[in-house]
């Protein structure tokens, strides 16, 4: 293993330049002032949406159960304020489709006590305890694939897991919402390691944090010789904060192709991730607020808002001070991996970690005329893949081709399209390439 | 002399490899089935897969092996069908000829998106459940019309139209769109309800001023013929007595979504003030 | 929503949202810059070969890019393809002046025109325009003019230093009539002269040489000599001659990362290797490797033919495989093959390999175990 002190990194990636983190990341987080309606959707976790347990006209309390987690890969719900349940119907979700949604009209008080009660003592409590607070709470994957945490929590037999580690890498461009956490909260951040190490019964634990974020560092390496928790210094480079690479860069192990980090003997959890976790066991309280970045060239005060779970994006543009011109794009997640969305009135979910306003100018970035196998997004590629040939399979519809060069293996970072001086919409092709082969995959289980 | 040696040793050579070949033609020879390739030379062969078969060839073996009727191929007229039965000593059988339709107006009822990326539906699809107000219209980025083998879809505006006089029902368009708006209805119908959203009312308003409002009027106007699928009028293709033009201006639909392929084309055009896209 | 209506902040409707996939972001190059780049970096071997072949030669330069971008343009519009778009790219414009690059001074005002149709439509539209060629442009009509009009394509005239008298070596490129000329300083401009590679190939024919003369080459390859061709004062194409001004632009194009700085290297290196090989075991055979990396237009080739984005191969190693074989290539057509210069050969020989080459050179994706 390398030793901790080292800047590491991954072969391949991108350094995106102008990275637009200066935006945001020098102003403290604010907490947002309260709103009249929040909208809660159901389906905010990877899997299965949760059950809601209320039902229209209910009064509830500030982190009462909203919806109960249905089956294992599924997560609970909990109220981001008191008030009344208004209305339960669909609206438009973060992936554009319609999506079922609660819609709590708040009676201004913010009120509720918490529901679980504080476990102090996390060192000596039962670890079932810990894994039992995990599920109550509803915790996911905050950095954005919001996997249910305690699905991570429970490594099948025959698998040991020896290493931990922190995402605090933050290689989107843009976003500063984990700087601004690690920062602000180190302790809660390092605190939440050392209980996650507590679960999984690992005294091997790294948080990664980018080289640009040195004053993140200074305030984690102050709390992290207590929990028995080492700082790795990573490379500033896109991305980074991929879950095989970021493996790859501090213990300098491969997570194979179609395995999960488990099999490397690794858990990677998000900064985020840990800090809700922390709020739960030591304060006892559920996931229903987290730190969202606002920001973008055209926002008046880009900086870093706490909010609270089903505030609208409107809303959180209104917190930042409006805006200059109107956008051409509203992205929800960072520029890089983010999700263009519809209207200003989707919600923030519980992996919304930015919400990103692009100029008009720069919305239109994709005209491609042809390819001319400069072979940049050969070198960008940190799956180490040929996205210029797949796309061109692809296009040509020989969804076997892209499949026999592994377009199953990317995980749709951008770096290519990023870097493609013909600006082909490679990850799109990559998109649709997946989608055909799940597709034909589906049909041939029928069969 | 020289003369005599080559035409000896041309002869000799020509006489062994004819040989060989015969040898050969004899010992891999393939089983051809006179019945298969008959029936091939006698079917459209377009290829287009509306029998569920892989191409034409297929289909004709499968004719051959009797495991298919005539009439399982789409797109072949009744007198080729009745061609192929006679040649093949088989039975015709009856399947109707079906054709396609677009059943969405979002060209003149929703309000168009701005979309950066592939001109695919299927790949546009993906963003954001894709780039049209209503998820269950038309995207208009013509997958359809390049897969159509008779080149009988047109984009006309920002929505597909097909052209009935054209299409042979294979099916090919239906199966490629990802909003499932291509419905596959009989040949003979010429009339059709142009919405494929079954959301309430309310909802596909401040959508699509051109959706099916569901207020029933059209089956209560026209019992038999007009049935409801969910919130969603459909014409029932199988009723006994068809609809006609003079039921549309009897049943005088608030949105005119019931209308002739005709009429549609028409005003699709206008919409689009006739440039082609 | 909220009822605290502030109308001092500017909130968005949201009218103008544009649905795209991921990435959000662009790294802002494009295919004009990467063209303009090409474009500076061939900047300095323009200004040396005005400097070598008088004014005439950028003459030659902007009237053959001017060709490619109006045969481009014409192709466009037949084909109904956007004109501004295509020509905008700079492509066409980078092809004229490589082909112009390859052009010799004397070359007949007919010949660009006839080079840029064969570039632009044969070599890369009738493909589907750029991005699918499989060939060099400028090399496909490079070469299609050598063998269509030879006489044209290889009238050499003397540079700057060699219509001087106390140019070294005259009997080689010069005929005695032509020497007479000279030394009478009469009609120098019209004197046509050999490349130091033609002389190569002819140096048994001189009276009193033979073909297998040890020394054969001594006056070819000495060190004064080899001095002449590093300064490009020899003569040859207008873009091939000057060492110093292509070396500048490899090493603009390296800095602006526009091309594999390891196919040039390669390529010369393999070219110097065998040459030099062949020098040191029979002298008979071949000059020494600097004259072969010097002369000829190897270093034009090397660093900007073979290093065409679009006909050379994607990966490192593929590159690599690339550059070797075009190394080879240009050895063995120079000592052993009619032609006395082998490098475009060589290149579009090696550009059709090179979709097997990126076959056989791919990449390990992350994740997967190398095959023993």
């Amino acid at each position: 293993m390398k030793s901790s002190r080292n800047v590491m990194t991954f072969a391949g990636g991108i350094h995106p330049h102008g990275d637009g983190k200066s935006l945001s990341c020098y102003t403290p987080v604010q907490t947002a002032p309260l709103l009249d309606k929040y909208l809660v959707i159901l389906a905010q976790n990877a899997g299965k949406a949760p059950v809601p347990v209320v039902k229209k006209g209910d009064t509830v309390k500030k982190y009462q159960l909203l919806a109960q987690a249905d089956g294992v890969i599924s997560a609970n719900l909990h109220s981001p304020t008191s008030g009344v349940v208004s209305d339960i119907r669909e609206i438009q979700g973060t992936m554009g489709v319609p999506t079922p949604a609660i819609e709590i009209t708040s009676d201004g008080l913010d009120e509720g006590a918490s529901p679980f009660d504080p476990i102090t003592d996390w060192k000596n409590v039962d670890v079932e305890q810990l894994k039992q607070r995990v599920v109550e709470a509803g915790i996911v994957g905050m950095g954005g694939a919001s996997f249910p945490t305690h699905v991570k929590l429970s490594p099948p037999e025959g698998k040991t897991v020896d290493t931990l580690i922190l995402n605090g890498a933050e290689c989107e461009p843009y976003l500063t919402a984990d700087h601004r956490l690690m920062q602000e909260f180190p302790e809660k951040v390092i605190r939440g390691a050392a209980i996650f190490g507590r679960i999984l019964n690992i005294k091997n634990i790294f948080v990664g944090v980018e080289i640009n974020k040195l004053d993140a560092i200074a305030a984690l390496e102050h709390y992290a010789e207590e929990y028995g928790v080492k700082v790795a210094y990573l490379r500033v480079r896109y991305p980074q904060g991929s879950e095989k690479q970021l493996i790859n860069a501090i213990t300098g192990r491969t997570v194979k192709s179609g395995t999960l980090p488990m099999d490397a003997g690794c858990v990677v959890q998000n900064v985020a991730t840990c800090a809700a976790l922390d709020d739960a066991v030591t304060l006892g309280i559920p996931l229903v607020e987290r730190i969202v970045t606002v920001t973008g060239e055209v926002v008046v005060h880009p900086g870093n808002f706490k909010l609270k779970i089903g505030t609208p994006a409107l809303e959180a543009v209104r917190f930042a001070g409006g805006i200059t011109e109107e956008p051409g794009k509203l992205v929800f997640g960072g520029p890089m991996m983010g999700f263009a969305q519809r209207s200003f009135q989707v919600p923030v979910c519980k992996n919304t970690s930015g919400i990103l306003l692009i100029p008009q100018k720069q919305a239109y970035n994709f005209e491609s005329s042809g390819c001319i196998h400069c072979g940049r997004c050969v070198q960008g590629c940190p799956m180490h893949l040929v996205p210029c040939l797949l796309s061109t399979a692809i296009e040509a519809g020989r969804f076997d081709l892209a499949e026999a060069n592994h377009v199953m293996d990317c995980m749709e970072c951008g770096s290519c399209a990023y870097v493609c001086p013909d600006h082909r919409p490679l990850v799109q092709n990559v998109r649709r390439a997946k989608a055909e082969l799940r597709k034909q995959m589906n049909a041939n289980k029928e069969k | 002399m020289t003369l005599y040696t080559a035409l000896i040793v041309m002869g000799l050579l020509g006489l062994t490899l004819g040989a060989i070949i015969g040898v050969f033609v004899k010992l891999f020879k393939v089983e051809q089935d006179n019945r298969a390739e008959l029936a091939l030379e006698l079917l459209p062969g377009a290829n287009c897969g509306g029998c569920g078969k892989a191409g034409c060839a297929d289909f004709a073996r499968a004719l051959a092996a009797g495991e298919v009727m005539p009439g399982n191929c789409p797109v072949s007229s009744l007198e080729q069908r009745a061609a192929i039965a006679l040649a093949l000593e088989i039975d015709a059988g009856s399947v109707a000829r079906k054709q396609a339709v677009v059943c969405c107006r979002a060209d003149i009822g929703a309000e168009e998106m701005n979309y950066n990326g592939i001109q695919d539906c299927n790949a546009a699809n993906l963003v954001a459940g894709g780039p049209t107000t209503c998820r269950y219209g038309c995207l208009g980025l013509g997958s359809c019309a390049r897969v159509c083998p008779f080149g009988a879809i047109e984009i006309i505006g920002r929505v597909a139209v097909v052209h009935p006089e054209l299409c042979t029902g294979c099916g090919q368009c239906a199966r490629i769109c990802p909003r499932n708006v291509i419905k596959m209805v009989p040949a003979n119908a010429n009339i059709h309800v142009y919405c494929n959203s079954p959301e309430k009312a309310a909802v596909k308003r401040s959508l699509c001023k051109a959706g099916c409002l569901g207020c029933r009027k059209c089956e209560k106007l026209l019992p038999g013929k007009i049935k409801f699928d969910g919130l969603l009028a459909v014409v029932d293709y199988d009723a006994t007595d068809a609809i006609t033009p003079a039921d549309i201006e009897k049943c005088n639909c608030p949105v005119h979504g019931i209308m002739t392929e005709k009429e549609r084309c028409a005003v699709a055009r206008e919409a689009a003030g006739g440039k082609r896209v | 929503m909220s009822d605290v209506v502030n109308d001092n902040i500017k909130l968005p409707t949201g009218e103008k949202l544009v649905l795209s996939s991921s990435p959000h972001l662009s790294s802002g190059s494009s295919l004009r810059k990467i063209m303009g780049g090409v474009l500076l970096a061939l900047v300095p071997q323009i200004a040396a070969s005005v400097w070598l072949f008088g004014i005439k030669a950028l003459f030659i330069i902007v009237y053959t890019a001017v060709c490619c971008v109006a045969a481009e343009a014409l192709w466009c519009k037949l084909a109904d393809k956007d004109v501004w778009r295509n020509i905008s790219d700079c492509s066409a414009c980078v092809t004229g002046v490589l082909l112009a690059m390859c052009l010799p001074v004397t070359v007949p005002l007919y010949v660009p025109p006839l080079g840029a149709v064969l570039a632009i439509w044969l070599a890369k539209q009738v493909y589907g325009g750029i991005g699918n060629n499989p060939f060099n442009p400028a090399l496909v009509a490079r070469v299609g003019l050598l063998i269509a009009l030879p006489a044209a394509m290889t009238l050499w005239t003397p540079s700057r230093g060699m219509k001087q008298m106390d140019y070294p070596e005259k009997q080689l490129f010069y005929t005695a009539e032509n020497i007479q000329k000279i030394s009478n300083k009469e009609n120098v401009d019209g004197v046509s002269c050999a490349t130091p590679l033609g002389a190569m190939k002819n140096i048994e024919k001189i009276p009193g040489r033979s073909e297998d003369a040890v020394n054969n080459f001594a006056d070819l390859d000495s060190w004064e000599m080899i001095a002449r061709y590093a300064i490009g004062d020899r003569a040859g194409c207008l873009g091939e001659t000057c060492a110093p001004a292509l070396i500048l632009g490899f090493f603009i194009l390296v800095a602006l990362n526009l091309i594999n700085w390891k196919v040039p290297v390669i390529f010369v290196g393999t070219v110097a290797f065998i040459t030099g090989m062949v020098n040191i075991i029979c002298p008979g055979i071949s000059p020494n490797a600097l004259f072969h990396v010097l002369n000829g237009g190897l270093l034009l080739g090397a660093i900007f033919m073979a290093t065409d984005m679009v006909t050379s191969p994607i990966t490192g190693r593929g590159c690599a495989v690339f550059a070797c074989g075009c190394g080879i290539l240009t050895s063995v057509i120079r000592l052993w093959g009619n032609y006395p210069e082998g490098v475009s050969f060589a290149i579009l020989f090696m550009n059709a390999l090179v979709p097997l080459i990126d076959r056989w050179c791919g990449k390990r994706p992350f994740g997967y175990v190398a095959k023993r």
